[in-house]
């Protein structure tokens, strides 16, 4: 075995050019590869990180999936309903604290209660459509990145005054509040409410940030006009991947409607899947053109060897072992290759990270890149397989060959 | 010093030996061939170009497998040998020398000389280097060991391809137009070596050549025309 080594090891060394050749065929097809599967995944986690970051895990609603059954539906087997009308007042979760103390009990995250609510928000003569959410900012922490996307005060500036309210800044800017400007704001049962603006948020999603505004639970209720209405759960989950099944329970313990974060954005979580598809696709497709320029170059190099391999099987050398020699070579070629690509791809991915990426929809201010062990492996798994193959199939071919055809027709 | 052979047994042995080649339209190498390698001997194989010579050697040296025939080596038969253990005989017991000197350009002249004994291992690192250098000492080539065959000049080379040849102290050393290439002096001096291994270590050579004049040279002349040993 050290003779064959050092007899590969011997070629490849002296042969510096055609080495560096393969080396560099080999680490631009694992490099580039490594960035593309960086640039699309991280794209893909980034989105998913802004969406799930945007919205509590698990939103628990007073509504049910299906209405509960009424009295006569169990007394009657057919029943009709007719001229009934719905009372206006939201329901309202019952017991609200007495569920949260509950769901603390088993969940891995935290709970915090909300009041939901829409209203128009007006000033200076101009009117917007909002949603109002009233929270308690001890406990919304925990369950949301309000308190980090607060800018010109606090998540407990809410406390300042009695009719706090903190606006999305593009809110704001629609209306043209600034903090410290009282704005009306009016319920969808007529009664305006007059809030000081303590300070704005940024979200980094444009639809939030033109659309959300964030009150004291208590002032909440006052718009709602209904004292002790906890109408939703928002909930933090340690596993994101966990959502769907811990939503799942919550609706199973507690009868009201739970939607997790996959449940909200299933359409866009199917279009992940082609999404994915694509990714795999351009990924596989760039491995696959760099394994083939691999192949190329390495059999190339095996292909010029030809008639050593016929000078060493006439000294009496096998052909298990010149097939073996020419593997380890493919091999020695292949692994440098893969470690200058494994450079190169990080190199990469460095530099596309300080590229500054800007968009009216979004806050990305730097393409966003993911880094994982699992690109490089497979990268390098792509690449050593195709040197291998490539070292391989000439050498037996070679090694194959009369000795005497080789020699006769290199005199 | 070569290993001792049994007395009166030849080296090599060719008994009715036929080599065809071709799918379909056959065509014939060698047809019949009878010939015997004993110790000792110098033999030159002659014959027109396309008569069969290299063919021949080939066949002597286990490079090639007849089509009918048998081959023996010291008394046993190869015909049923696999591909390793005919590489392992042509390791332990041939040399070969070609017209082109074929050697590894990336390894230097002791690097080239050291690579069948290193593949055979009958010896430890420090015996085998100490015999390529004697090896190539006694070509001439004493101040040439690290030099590559780029470095070295073609009657160099064809000396170093001799020592190689010579490296697993094989019975018989089988050269295909080994002057073919070189000079005047330089087919002299490997006419000189040769001559010298045997006489002084007993060693068959089998060497085919078109040139009758080196052919003089051996003790025995084997002329071949269209396949036959005429």
């Amino acid at each position: 075995m050290k003779l064959v080594l050092d007899i590969a090891w011997t070629h490849v060394v002296s042969r510096m050019r055609q080495t560096l050749v393969g080396m560099l065929g080999v680490a631009m097809g694992v490099g580039f590869s490594v960035m593309m599967a960086s640039l699309m995944e991280g794209s893909q986690r980034d989105f998913v990180t802004q969406l799930v970051d945007s919205l509590p895990h698990i939103t628990m609603s007073d509504e049910r999936r299906s209405p509960p059954r009424q009295p006569a539906e169990d007394a009657y087997d057919v029943v009709a309903f007719s001229g009934l009308r719905t009372p206006v007042i939201r329901p309202g979760i019952k017991n609200p604290f007495a569920i949260m103390s509950s769901l603390e009990g088993w969940l891995d995250g935290a709970v915090a209660p909300s009041v939901q609510s829409r209203a128009v928000i007006r000033y200076a003569g101009r009117d917007t459509a909002a949603s109002v959410t009233g929270v308690d900012p001890k406990r919304e922490r925990e369950v949301s990145k309000l308190a980090t996307q607060i800018r010109g005060g606090t998540l407990d500036s809410l406390y300042k005054s009695s009719n706090a309210i903190i606006l999305g800044d593009k809110l704001a800017a629609k209306i043209g509040a600034r903090i410290g400007n009282t704005i009306a704001v009016v319920s969808g049962r007529g009664e305006v409410l007059s809030c000081t603006v303590v300070a704005l948020f940024h979200s980094g999603v444009s639809q939030n940030d033109e659309t959300q505004a964030f009150t004291l639970i208590k002032t909440a209720q006052i718009l709602a006009g209904q004292t002790g209405l906890i109408n939703a759960m928002r909930i933090r989950v340690a596993n994101i991947m966990q959502a769907m099944t811990v939503a799942n329970r919550i609706e199973a313990q507690t009868g009201y409607k739970s939607v997790s974060w996959q449940e909200a954005n299933e359409d866009l979580l199917s279009a992940f899947e082609i999404r994915n598809f694509i990714m795999y696709t351009v990924v596989g497709a760039i491995l696959l053109v760099a394994s083939f320029g691999t192949y190329n170059i390495i059999s190339t190099i095996t292909h010029e060897k030809t008639r050593d391999i016929a000078i060493l099987k006439s000294l009496g050398f096998t052909e298990k072992t010149v097939r073996r020699i020419f593997l380890i070579e493919a091999l020695l070629i292949g692994v440098a290759g893969t470690l200058a690509g494994w450079a190169l791809g990080y190199t990469l991915c460095l530099l596309l990270g300080m590229i500054e990426f800007k968009s009216p929809f979004m806050d990305a201010t730097h393409l966003p890149l993911y880094f994982t062990p699992n690109h490089y492996l497979l990268a390098a798994g792509v690449a050593l397989t195709a040197s291998a193959v490539a070292g391989y199939l000439p050498a037996r071919k070679a090694a194959r060959m009369h000795p005497v055809e080789i020699i006769r027709g290199a005199s | 010093m070569m290993e001792p052979v049994a007395a009166k047994k030849p080296l090599i042995e060719l008994d009715g030996v036929t080599k065809e080649i071709g799918d379909g339209v056959l065509t014939t190498l060698v047809r019949d061939i009878h010939l015997e390698v004993g110790s000792g001997e110098f033999i030159a194989i002659t014959g027109p170009s396309g008569s069969g010579k290299s063919s021949l050697l080939y066949l002597l040296g286990l490079l090639d497998v007849p089509t009918e025939g048998d081959i023996r080596v010291q008394g046993n038969s190869v015909n049923g040998l696999d591909e390793a253990a005919r590489a392992h005989l042509r390791l332990s017991t041939l040399g070969f020398v070609f017209q082109f000197h074929f050697l590894l350009p990336e390894f230097t002249a002791l690097g080239n000389v050291l690579l069948p004994m290193r593949a055979l291992g009958r010896l430890d690192d420090a015996a085998m280097e100490e015999r390529a250098q004697a090896l190539l000492a006694s070509l001439g080539l004493a101040g040439h060991t690290h030099k590559k065959p780029g470095q070295l000049s073609g009657g160099q080379r064809q000396r170093v391809a001799i020592a190689r040849a010579l490296a697993n102290e094989p019975h018989v050393i089988l050269a295909d137009e080994p002057t073919g290439n070189l000079d005047t002096a330089s087919s002299e001096q490997v006419l000189e070596i040769f001559r010298r291994l045997v006489d002084e270590t007993g060693r068959a050579i089998v060497m085919v050549t078109h040139d009758m004049a080196l052919a003089e040279r051996a003790d025995r002349q084997v002329r071949i025309v269209d396949g036959r040993i005429v």
